[in-house]
């Protein structure tokens, strides 16, 4: 449904030397949840803000981004905005400052249905108690009267997943959708968001920082850095075998429960937009680096898992897993 | 909401009440005797004759009670009479209020009208127009009201001839024609501070995370404008709107006298230069009492523009 085509973005900032995204290929289809994984600043953010066309101006863009075939790049104003006013929604990092503090929470539900979709405000309101109800809201109609700041940071974001579900949007995009809130009210925020998603067939483009949580929660999984799309595999294979030193070193820096092997730190420091690389991204913080590396131009490699992962030691090795991925082996 | 209501009204007499001092003492203070005055120009200004005046007028009783007797009298709406006009000052007020109060509201009408919707074109568009607003309304509020005055006469009431001269003009419409330049000349400043205020809270407000939001839930952009940048830059551009006009009375004094209209500014200039001290305190007080309302106005009004005040407004 959703085709990310060698997708380039260079930012207008003077400070920037290299392009936000290089060459992203990434695919959602339908009833699918796709995660996109990284640290801050791989531009996970930007790939979700392009299928929106909300960069900043001046940004030059390469590539394609089709939607069900259509180039979202090539968009006349007001197809952009039915594009995202009815098939593509947005769930916001921060519900706190996704909403309008002044304005209440029923203004903002109707808002985006009277004034996108031309539904009548009795309608919008109906249909907004319904979607708060299925959300989980208690008291809705007490709720459409409040004021954002008068709900609790859970609440909002099931606000906004209601918000976004009201136009029936063929796609979700879910911008670290629940890292704002405590884990308890990350769950049900989670299973609202999925038992919304398998019921009405949804894309689920999933962004998140947490590489655990993608591959536990979605189908496929991205990971991202410096721009470019390093590995992308099934997500039960991402966890038991990552073919990328990237992946394996994002999972060997997380703790796990009843493992006491030390968390490894990768090495260095997350690239900058400043940074200029001459080969492989990752080569400076990378433990398996050779020199032939710092020179060699990524390219996606197929693996056995489906996946595929841009490494040049791949392209050598196909067949074998990483040396980096078996933790016993490096931290004795 | 009644507590409210009573401790906002009481903070409204208090206040008033200690300007009252302050200009009742700046007045006492004042060099000259105005009884000298009042029986001045005439040659028999004998001892007898001050005597007679300052008794009739209660020039010789102690500062307290002179005070206390002017503060009982204007608490009823008798502000004694005038020394210059022999008349009772608040019949003066009365003919001459409904001109200013006019003028003030034509001119605060001009500036808020505007100044919000040039700061509004500013920010949206930016780029060459926003630096071309940005200077003109500079340049218009460097200059000093009487200048502004004389010139706009100089061009539109003496070479074009489309406004007259002097005078506040009868009915509606006379009023309308005759008050025009003046209120231009009035709000010029106004405007270019209401148009900075506009400019800058809406360009706070565009990077903010819900107008984004907003955008990209296909609102259109001039629906974004109204509804969430315009909407949440109100409450300093509401603030800064109620401010200016309390502060306007004031420049009704220069006003006033460069166009020659009737009002309580020119009232107020005539009275101090003939030490006519009943007429000063008066319009003063009343000055002051126009400023207060204005800006309790604006404090009732913020709670409305942003819920997030009635939160904080928890009783102490």
């Amino acid at each position: 449904m959703l085709h990310i085509e060698n997708l380039t973005a260079e930012l207008p900032s003077a400070t920037t030397r290299r392009p936000v995204l290089r060459q992203v290929d990434l695919r959602v289809g339908t009833g699918e949840v796709v995660g996109l994984v990284g640290e801050s600043g791989s531009g996970k953010s930007t790939t979700a803000k392009t299928i929106l066309r909300m960069l900043p101006d001046g940004t030059r863009v390469r590539g394609a981004v089709r939607l069900e075939g259509q180039d979202i790049l090539d968009m006349d104003g007001p197809r952009l905005r039915e594009l995202r006013s009815r098939r593509v929604a947005m769930i916001h990092q921060d519900p706190r400052a996704a909403l309008n503090p002044v304005r209440t929470i029923g203004d903002f539900l109707t808002e985006r249905m009277v004034h996108t979709l031309g539904h009548s405000s009795r309608q919008a309101e109906r249909q907004a108690l319904a979607l708060l109800t299925a959300v989980g809201i208690t008291h809705p109609e007490q709720r459409l009267r409040q004021y954002p700041h008068e709900l609790s940071g859970g609440m909002l974001q099931r606000v906004v997943i209601a918000s976004a579900l009201a136009a029936e949007p063929e796609l979700l995009l879910a911008d670290e959708a629940t890292s704002a809130l405590d884990v308890t009210t990350q769950a049900e925020i989670l299973a609202i968001l999925r038992e919304h998603q398998r019921r009405r067939d949804l894309g689920l483009l999933f962004i998140t920082h947490d590489l655990h949580l993608a591959s536990a929660y979605c189908d496929r999984v991205y990971v991202m850095y410096a721009g470019q799309v390093v590995e992308q595999a099934p997500a039960h294979t991402l966890f038991s075998s990552p073919r990328h030193p990237y992946t394996a070193a994002l999972l060997g820096c997380t703790p796990k429960l009843g493992d006491h092997t030390p968390v490894r730190p990768i090495p260095g420091r997350p690239p900058s937009l400043g940074d200029v690389f001459t080969g492989c991204p990752f080569a400076a913080r990378c433990p398996a680096a050779e020199p032939a590396c710092e020179t060699w131009q990524p390219v996606h490699t197929r693996t056995a898992e489906g996946g595929s992962a841009a490494c040049r030691l791949l392209e050598r090795h196909p067949a074998e897993s990483l040396p980096t991925t078996s933790p016993q082996e490096v931290h004795p | 909401m009644a507590v409210r209501a009573l401790r906002t009204s009481l903070t409204l007499v208090l206040t008033l009440l200690a300007a009252s001092l302050v200009i009742f003492g700046a007045i006492y203070a004042a060099p000259g005797d105005p009884a000298a005055f009042l029986v001045g120009g005439q040659e028999d200004a004998t001892p007898e004759k001050l005597a007679a005046v300052r008794a009739a007028y209660h020039l010789n009783d102690p500062v307290w009670s002179q005070y206390g007797h002017w503060i009982g009298g204007a608490a009823t709406g008798d502000f004694g009479r005038s020394l210059q006009y022999s008349d009772q000052v608040s019949h003066l007020i009365a003919s001459r209020l409904p001109t200013t109060l006019f003028l003030v509201v034509y001119a605060s009408v001009l500036f808020v009208v505007l100044g919000t919707a040039l700061g509004a074109l500013s920010a949206v568009r930016r780029g060459r127009l926003d630096s071309a607003i940005v200077a003109v309304t500079t340049l218009l509020s460097s200059i000093p009201k009487f200048v502004k005055a004389l010139a706009l006469v100089a061009l539109f009431a003496v070479q074009l001839g489309w406004f007259p001269v002097s005078g506040a003009g009868e009915g509606f419409i006379g009023r309308l024609h005759h008050l025009t330049l003046p209120a231009f000349a009035l709000a010029m400043a106004e405007l270019a501070v209401v148009t900075r205020v506009t400019r800058q809270s809406m360009l706070d407000q565009y990077p903010l995370d819900h107008v984004t939001a907003a955008r990209s839930a296909g609102l259109s952009e001039g629906k974004v404008v109204r509804r969430h940048v315009l909407r949440n830059a109100l409450p300093p551009i509401v603030t800064m709107c109620g401010l200016l006009t309390a502060g306007l009375f004031a420049g009704t004094v220069v006003i006033e006298t460069a166009f020659g209209i009737s009002g309580m500014g020119s009232l107020l200039v005539g009275a101090i230069n003939t030490h006519d001290f009943p007429v000063t305190q008066a319009v003063l007080l009343l000055m002051v009492l126009a400023y207060m309302l204005v800006t309790t106005a604006v404090d009732l009004v913020h709670p409305v523009l942003d819920p997030r005040v009635r939160l904080h407004r928890s009783p102490a």
